[in-house]
């Protein structure tokens, strides 16, 4: 992969996807600082304990696709930036799931 | 268009490369892609051994919801500092930068200064690496999380000089979304430890 001068491909630095603006940004800050607050008082509503995993699994999967979409700008970039990130994480998360099963947790 | 052509179309700061991406965002990508698996393997160890402790202290004895919250806060804004320090120095805005570069620091620090903190108390309260199962798997976790924050720290102070010093041009934008790439990912370990280890005990 031979990197050349940049200078040579003016149309290299032009961005097809603009990334977001400060508002887009503080948007983004006030939903993530929003579900944390939810996550955080479902853990001590005691009606919630018989739903408290798959419902803080979810939230925390909303906030982690949030910055990875918006702040790490994978829903701006290329895909292939994508498919390097989410591939090793579907592998750990199987792993996650397969040490569980192995040990007796399920 | 060719593919290779349409691929470097797609790509910001983008030089010539048999993808058409730059190589330093993609390999930068494969590396958060095996750290991936890194924090993947250490969340998996704690999860396997939870609950198998003979000896205490256990999870719900010790862990202080309350401040794990806001260290968790701290951290998401600091990734909103994070962002914002690269917009400032997308446009050339150098005053912006150095803030937001420095704001991003600082919550890092009290992010790790906080961490210190609980690690102290729990080691006051009776847990320590060798104390238990959970001693062991909650440090060694969260430990290693803490280690890749100070890093981070480290990272955005060398780049806040670089600024302070007039040498973070619009042109290094790269130096700065890659360390951007890092810190967003540290906050997003942080967004499934907090999850699984404090929430969910």
């Amino acid at each position: 992969m031979a990197n050349t001068h940049a200078d040579e491909h003016p149309g290299a630095h032009a961005p097809e996807h603009a990334h977001p603006g400060a508002r887009e940004y503080l948007a983004i800050a006030t939903i993530l600082t929003v579900i944390t607050a939810v996550e955080v008082a479902v853990f001590y509503i005691p009606a919630m304990k018989s739903g408290l995993v798959p419902v803080l699994l979810t939230l925390s999967a909303l906030k982690f696709a949030l910055v990875a979409m918006f702040y790490m700008h994978l829903k701006f970039d290329h895909r292939l930036f994508s498919w390097l990130f989410v591939t090793p994480m579907i592998v750990a998360a199987l792993v996650i799931i397969a040490l569980l099963k192995l040990f007796g947790h399920w | 268009m060719s593919v290779a052509a349409a691929v470097h179309a797609h790509a910001p700061e983008a030089h010539r490369t048999s993808t058409g991406l730059n190589s330093r965002k993609m390999l930068f990508w494969a590396f958060l892609g095996s750290e991936c698996m890194f924090f993947g393997a250490l969340i998996a160890t704690y999860l396997v051994y939870r609950g198998r402790d003979q000896v205490g202290p256990h999870p719900h004895e010790i862990l202080n919801i309350p401040f794990t919250s806001v260290s968790a806060f701290v951290l998401l804004m600091s990734s909103l500092t994070m962002v914002l320090a690269l917009a400032a120095v997308q446009r050339g805005d150098r005053r912006g930068s150095r803030i937001w570069l420095a704001a991003t620091a600082l919550l890092g620090m009290v992010f790790v200064g906080g961490q210190c903190y609980e690690f102290a108390h729990f080691a006051h309260q009776g847990l320590k690496l060798q104390t238990n199962l959970f001693g062991s798997t909650f440090f060694v976790l969260t430990g290693f999380h803490g280690t890749h924050v100070t890093v981070g720290v480290i990272w955005l102070w060398s780049l806040f000089a670089m600024a302070a010093r007039g040498k973070l041009p619009q042109s290094r934008a790269l130096d700065v979304e890659i360390a951007g790439l890092y810190w967003h990912f540290v906050d997003v370990v942080w967004i499934a430890i907090f999850t699984l280890v404090y929430l969910i005990q």
